[in-house]
């Protein structure tokens, strides 16, 4: 098996980009990514995309985006895991090129949200649940995770205090990054007052509808160097996992056991323990899930996340940063896009480029991004050499 | 005689939503007191937007089953009788049976006659028990009443259901006699494609109610060769509070006797609902050898009339589900009349 | 709401029916085809109990499209004595009065209504006990 490198990444302002539309969203970040490594042909592509059915009325996304991109007969691939789509892109990209199949590709990801109306968002996203037992019952995304929350809450004793102050630390984080959605700040009494959403979840507690993409230029790790002078970043580790797809079937409600399977297997193939990783991108959908995810890949003992992140453990300057890029939270979430905007996060703190929102000394970092309430998760572990 | 036949499990279930009769009239300008004295009306049960005469069903025939103790898939027949079955075109009664584990082996039907319609149905059920069609079988009455913004009906239309499994076996109230009496009365009546019922004011009283509920009783008691003294219960049907009271002195029944089965002054009128869950609240206490005189009456107009008698079986079930009293008095949550046009559908949306 | 796509859930949704492997006793709601815990592919049909326990709740205030005119409604997760856990609204209750923990019953409710002339879906809700 081949060691795979990222020599390029592109990410554009996110947010309700009403002007742009579903292809030109992801042509734009894939040729800052194919103008970052300084290539112009690829050899395939994959593509992240949760929803495009229903948010824009497109599937078929491989064709278009290929023949958008100028690169007409590519082999391209759409790749869905509802918003795990798109790690699980790069997961593909990876695998092509460890094989020997490929050399150059791209590992994309894209999703224009706002086409549609709050309702119907809400119900595309919820189509990433289960229809017929969860959904059927009027189950939203929002209330998925509320409904862990809940049982994190009673079981651990995790505050509502603790929630928001995830939703603060990532608006810090986020208020230092020109590509967020909302790069302003919050206050924790500003999250605890925000509208209801689903009990004990508010606005400020959820991350927000997007339009953006983002994309990787991966090759093998061997020919890196053709084609760039920026510091190599060699990917280590991936791990893919999925869980009950209704969050009621789950062993437990408080835990998200595919989290933990695939950070395991990530870390297990990149030969690292958890001491090793710098920074993580984990997928805070919901302020909860930063919570619950950061306990789950083990950075903290179950029931112990919410203190931490409160206690600053999870800041830039903290013990393990989580979210520099100021996560989904502050960021944005186009859903499909996400999982390979955590990955870009990743590639600018190991080159040193992201600028105030650095991690000193970020040699190792990881990347957590999860479909549905829990029921798949991949895991990318990421190294400068 | 032939062999005994009669109820073998009963059940009841209503909303636990109320609205008073105060919050009503507030809106409309009217007079709550005299309402509240004139029609002996208190309060009425509210079906919230996800209950229906389906759902209703559904819980009573449950309750029904545990006191009954059999196997739903020995019922034969099953039918429902409602002014207001959920589809226009498309059985209640393929719903419910579904949903207690009665199919496929089932004959079905839903029925309508304004009020009188669950009676037909426990008539029908009984009929076929009778005739030795079937082991067992179902007859449910049930509604989520229809009533006009303002008009008197709104005061009273109400919600509830009560089911009956009739059958041989462990028998907990026989039937003795039953009487039929029908004329074509346009009192009250609701066409194609309309929201809500229309009616015809004071004629639906003397002409209709009266003249049908008193044809029926007495024929009835003529048929028995009984008395209204012979009785220890008697169950009218209740399109308010005031109305069953009367035609049971007119009849020569004791406010004693009629006053367990009187559930209209909290309950409202179910409709198809109203006398057949009297009966089940006289069942909930009835002991053996009691004999009970029921009359419903549906506009249109006719009356259903039944004479049942306790057995010595009915007691050691009357407490195994929730009673009728107790779903009527306990965990109640009053609406405004906001919430309450909100969940009968009563406000225009314009989109 | 599709016709068949709604009938062929009735077992499950009216009388709340599941699977039972024939070989480890592992219990499924709604049915599956091969065992989840040990492979096996037989299975009896059971009932799943009237009574369940709140494991978990929330109270959504902004649902789908569908669910507009019941918010803001309360949805929870009771575990049932077959082992299962279902997923239901919680109706008929004081909202602030919902808890971890508490004692629930199943009752057939309308679960959605396909606008002014679809079908009409049926399924179980929870309510407080009586």
């Amino acid at each position: 098996m081949r060691d795979v490198a990222i020599i390029g990444v592109g990410i554009q302002k996110w947010g309700e980009l009403w002007e742009k539309s579903f292809r030109d969203i992801f042509v734009e970040a894939a040729l800052n990514a194919l103008d970052d490594a300084k290539i112009d042909k690829l050899d395939s592509m994959y593509i992240g995309c949760m929803s495009s059915g229903l948010f824009v009325g497109q599937e078929h996304v491989a064709s278009v985006m290929a023949d958008y991109l100028g690169q007409r007969h590519l082999a391209a691939t759409r790749v869905e895991s509802a918003c795990a789509s798109g790690g699980l892109a790069l997961r593909c990209g990876l695998i092509e090129i460890a094989s020997g199949m490929s050399d150059l590709v791209l590992a994309g990801g894209v999703e224009k949200m706002t086409d549609v109306s709050g309702d119907g968002a809400t119900y595309a996203l919820a189509t990433a649940a289960d229809q017929e037992y969860e959904c059927y019952h009027g189950a939203t995304f929002p209330g998925l995770y509320a409904l862990m929350a809940r049982a994190h809450m009673k079981k651990y004793g995790t505050t509502r205090d603790q929630l928001a102050s995830v939703a603060v630390k990532n608006h810090d984080n986020g208020s230092l990054n020109p590509n967020a959605q909302y790069p302003f700040k919050v206050t924790l009494e500003g999250v605890k007052n925000s509208v209801m959403i689903a009990e004990p979840l508010r606005i400020l507690d959820c991350s927000p509808i997007t339009d953006g993409a983002a994309a990787l230029i991966l090759c093998p790790y061997e020919r890196a160097r053709e084609f760039t002078d920026k510091p190599v970043i060699k990917v280590t580790g991936s791990g893919h996992a999925t869980d009950s797809i209704a969050l009621h079937d789950r062993t437990s409600l408080t835990t998200l056991d595919g989290v933990k399977v695939a950070g395991q297997r990530a870390l297990k193939m990149a030969g690292r323990k958890l001491d090793d990783i710098d920074l993580v991108e984990v997928h805070d959908c919901f302020t909860i899930a930063e919570i619950i995810v950061s306990e789950s890949l083990g950075f903290f003992k179950p029931g112990q996340g919410g203190a931490a992140c409160e206690a600053g453990e999870t800041r830039i300057d903290g013990k393990i940063p989580i979210n520099p890029s100021g996560g989904l939270k502050s960021k944005g979430h186009p859903v499909g896009a996400t999982g390979i905007a955590q990955v870009v996060e990743i590639v600018h703190q190991l080159r040193g480029e992201a600028g105030k929102r650095q991690v000193k000394n970020a040699r190792i970092g990881m990347a957590q991004n999860m479909g549905g309430s829990g029921g798949s998760s991949v895991v990318h572990i990421m190294e400068v050499e | 005689m032939s062999k005994p036949v009669g109820i073998v499990g009963y059940g009841v279930h209503i909303p636990r939503y109320r609205i008073r009769v105060e919050e009503i009239a507030k809106v409309w300008g009217a007079d709550a007191p005299s309402y509240k004295r004139g029609l002996e009306l208190r309060e009425k049960s509210v079906p919230p937007p996800d209950c229906d005469t389906i759902t209703l069903s559904v819980e009573a025939t449950k309750r029904a089953l545990k006191r009954a103790q059999i196997d739903p898939a020995k019922i034969g027949a099953i039918y429902i009788g409602s002014e207001s079955h959920p589809y226009a075109v498309k059985p209640s009664g393929t719903t419910v049976a579904e949903a207690i584990g009665a199919t496929p082996d089932i004959h079905c039907a839903d029925l309508e006659f304004a009020c009188k319609a669950g009676s037909e149905g426990m008539y029908i059920a009984l009929s076929h028990v009778k005739a030795g069609e079937m082991e067992y079988a179902l007859g449910i009455a049930a509604d989520t009443s229809q009533g006009a913004p303002s008009d008197a009906l709104e005061y009273s239309a109400s919600a509830g259901a009560a089911a009956f499994i009739m059958g041989r076996k462990n028998i907990l109230a026989e039937i003795e006699y039953t009487h039929s009496f029908m004329t074509d009365t346009p009192d009250f009546w609701r066409r194609e494609h309309e929201f809500y019922p229309q009616h015809a004011g004071r004629y639906t009283g003397e002409p209709a109610y009266f003249k049908h509920t008193l044809g029926c009783a007495k024929a009835l008691l003529k048929k028995a060769g009984a008395e209204p003294g012979d009785f220890k219960y008697a169950v009218f049907h209740q399109p308010n509070g005031k109305f069953p009271m009367r035609v049971g002195k007119m009849l020569g029944f004791k406010t004693k006797q009629i006053e367990q089965g009187w559930l209209a002054p909290r309950l409202g009128n179910t409709y198809s609902g109203a006398s057949p869950m009297g009966l089940a609240a006289i069942l909930d206490v009835a002991k053996p050898g009691d004999r009970i005189f029921m009359v419903s009456y549906g506009s249109g107009a006719g009356s259903d009339g039944f004479i049942w008698k306790a057995t010595d079986k009915l007691p050691a079930v009357q407490k195994v589900t929730t009673q009728t009293y107790a779903l009527l008095d306990e965990k109640k949550f009053y609406l405004d009349y906001g919430t309450y046009a909100k969940f009968r559908r009563k406000i225009l949306k314009n989109y | 709401m599709n016709p068949a796509r709604y009938a062929r859930e009735i077992p499950h949704r009216y009388r709340l029916e599941a699977a039972k492997c024939k070989k480890c006793g592992a219990v499924f709601f709604p049915h599956r085809l091969i065992c989840l815990k040990c492979g096996h592919r037989q299975f009896e049909t059971i009932k799943i109990s009237e009574h369940g326990k709140l494991e978990t709740f929330t109270v959504i205030h902004t649902p789908a499209s569908d669910f507009k005119d019941q918010s803001p409604f309360a949805l929870g997760i009771c575990k049932f004595p077959e082992g299962v856990r279902i997923t239901a609204q919680i109706v008929d209750i004081d909202l602030e009065k919902v808890r971890i923990g508490m004692k629930l019953q199943v009752e057939f409710r309308r679960i959605q209504t396909d606008g002014h002339a679809g079908i009409l879906s049926y399924g179980y809700k929870f309510v407080p006990v009586i």
